[in-house]
């Protein structure tokens, strides 16, 4: 790497995650088809795309809850194989979401948030506490911070998992349907959390059907049906004037 | 039109429902067919628990120093209060008694401590009762160091020795079950391998013949002058044998947890192990209280097996004095009070996993 030019670098380190050629199968049914993506720093991303279309696949594939068989999936630089360094270290840089919160239910709210940072990354008890606290207070729910998570709400539970990631101090943060699992009148409370972290500037991919949301905060928005991403765009055009047929189709069923 | 919500005050059960009369109602007299079985089932009590009350404790003798105390109306539990001491530890020395006494005192002050709530150091505790505590035991009931005369393990019997068996099967049984059960559930296959063999194995033969084999197949294939003791080898048989049972109670726990929070530690960076002991059997061994308390009950009753190698646990010990000529045709009062020991050790258990799975209930 020593003839690498200093422009080499620079764009390496503006890139956060890159997929090129990515294929996954579920045994023979091919769920992700030559999947290529760039995403840069700080750039927010919304995959949208009827269920089973391989969104949900294709960001898990990103931090290596799946595994892909073909094509070259990096993050922060680093080439994601069977290479457990460096899936371990993605796994520190990049939080995740889940549609169903996946809180840990045998510990406090503060337990949930502390456990990472004393057992992965190794701080002191009360430094963790302190930081998760103050993660807590981000998301609006310190107050809850020695209750158990089945004590919670849906909405609560959600901004309690993103403080969880925060934690961790990732400079990508991945969402997995984040709101689907909420009663509506939850939805907004984990919104304004992901609205208030896109506009600190977080790296963000987040599949969600938050059209709403998506306008507000997104650069891109994909749109992904049968394994394949079959139209991307800015969020403005993307829904005022969709190009491809499935995709109108999509949105005039959302819509 | 708007219709308009007038709140509707709570108002108090009707009074048919509650109280003694209702609770009777309800559960006792409800329809013809039910009040039949109450006054059948009052009946049949009746037949049988005064003569029961009578033999057991009323027309009962309770002093005296030997059988002429018996006046034959009731229970004579003479025979058992002379021969407690016999039935606790065995043959164990009369003169090394304060042996045993110390280590059960000790296990009983260890146990009272992690019992009561709100005390410090419970985990130090419990980890000195599990790691460094059964050395203590080991040097204790045996010898052979600062000057204790050595007691052979034949010598140990009675009640001391069916808890021995038990601890240590529970003791090697937990860890080792856990490790297996995890192994079966691994995606590398020679772990899952070697732990489905270990398993089937294990679970397919009776105890008994695991027992026979430990005491008299062993010896034959070990090397020249190598000599193990025959607790040694019941122990370590018990040890496996329930393992293999444990592994399979463990297995359905790691089961009952939602993958998501395999995936949540994934997520977080948490390596296999650290994922494993943080996050996963925490909840996996809580969801499965009742089987391995179950377990553990019936390890604790199956110790009464290593009577065919002739180890005297309690039973053992009891129905051995039932030959003693002075004391013939007293064996209803010592299995009464062997099933009443057996009984007390495996209610309690049960009752603290009770306690347990309420105090390790997080939800609402």
């Amino acid at each position: 790497m020593e003839n690498t030019s200093p422009e080499q670098v620079e764009q390496e380190q503006t890139i956060a995650i890159e997929l090129a050629g990515v294929h996954k199968w579920y045994d023979a049914f091919h769920v992700l088809k030559d999947i290529n993506l760039t995403v840069q720093r700080g750039e927010r991303i919304i995959i949208c795309g009827p269920s089973g279309c391989g969104k949900s696949t294709l960001i898990r594939c990103i931090n290596r809850l799946e595994v892909h068989q073909r094509g070259v999936i990096r993050v922060d630089g680093l080439e994601l194989d069977d290479n457990l360094k460096h899936i371990e270290q993605v796994r520190r840089d990049v939080g995740m979401v889940f549609q169903q919160f996946n809180l840990f239910p045998h510990l406090t709210v503060l337990d949930n948030c502390c456990l990472a940072l004393i057992w992965v990354l190794k701080k002191p008890r009360k430094e963790a506490e302190d930081i998760a606290l103050g993660y807590l207070e981000r998301v609006k729910i310190v107050d809850q911070a020695y209750k158990y998570p089945e004590q919670l709400s849906g909405g609560q539970q959600q901004r309690v998992a993103i403080a969880r990631s925060l934690c961790m101090n990732p400079s990508i943060m991945l969402f997995d349907e984040p709101t689907s699992a909420l009663d509506p009148e939850m939805i907004k409370e984990v919104l304004d959390v992901m609205v208030d972290l896109a506009q600190a500037g977080m790296t963000m991919i987040c599949v969600t059907h938050e059209m709403g949301f998506a306008r507000t905060v997104a650069d891109r928005v994909l749109f992904m049906d049968s394994g394949e991403i079959i139209e991307e765009n800015d969020p403005e055009n993307f829904f005022s004037n969709p190009q491809s047929e499935r995709t109108k189709l999509f949105l005039g069923q959302i819509l | 039109m708007a219709v308009v919500h007038t709140p509707h005050p709570d108002l108090p059960p009707p009074m048919i429902s509650v109280g003694v009369v209702g609770w009777l109602r309800r559960n006792l007299f409800s329809t013809p067919l039910n009040s039949l079985f109450t006054l059948g089932s009052l009946y049949l009590l009746y037949l049988v628990v005064p003569p029961m009350v009578n033999w057991a404790l009323l027309d009962a003798d309770w002093a005296g120093t030997s059988r002429e105390a018996c006046s034959g109306e009731g229970a004579c539990w003479v025979f058992v209060r002379l021969r407690f001491l016999h039935f606790m530890v065995g043959f164990y020395p009369e003169s090394e008694l304060w042996r045993p006494v110390v280590v059960f005192g000790l296990a009983g002050l260890l146990l009272l401590y992690l019992l009561l709530k709100k005390l410090p150091y419970k985990s130090y505790v419990a980890g000195f009762g599990i790691l460094v505590f059964p050395f203590i035991a080991f040097f204790l009931f045996y010898g052979g160091l600062f000057g204790l005369p050595v007691v052979e393990t034949h010598q140990w019997g009675g009640l001391m020795l069916t808890l021995i068996l038990s601890t240590v099967g529970m003791l090697f049984a937990m860890p080792l079950g856990t490790l297996l059960a995890l192994g079966r559930r691994s995606s590398m296959a020679i772990p899952r391998g070697l732990s489905v063999v270990f398993i089937e194995l294990w679970r397919g033969v009776p105890l008994i013949t695991v027992l026979f084999m430990s005491s008299v197949l062993l010896p034959l294939f070990m090397p020249e002058g190598v000599r193990l003791d025959k607790l040694l080898r019941a122990l370590i048989g018990i040890s496996l044998f329930q393992s293999a049972y444990m592994a399979e109670v463990i297995r359905s726990g790691l089961q009952s947890v939602p993958h998501g929070q395999y995936e949540a530690a994934d997520a977080l960076g948490l390596s296999y192990w650290k994922a494993m002991l943080l996050i996963i059997l925490p909840q996996a061994l809580k969801n499965v209280i009742p089987g391995i308390v179950n377990t553990f009950i019936a390890l604790f009753k199956d110790t009464t097996l290593v009577l065919i190698i002739g180890l005297f646990d309690l039973l053992a010990t009891v129905q051995a004095s039932f030959t003693d000529s002075k004391w013939l045709g007293f064996s209803a009062e010592g299995y009464i009070f062997a099933g009443f020991v057996y009984w007390l050790f495996c209610f309690s258990m049960s009752r603290y996993s009770q306690y347990l799975e309420k105090k390790l209930h997080t939800g609402h």
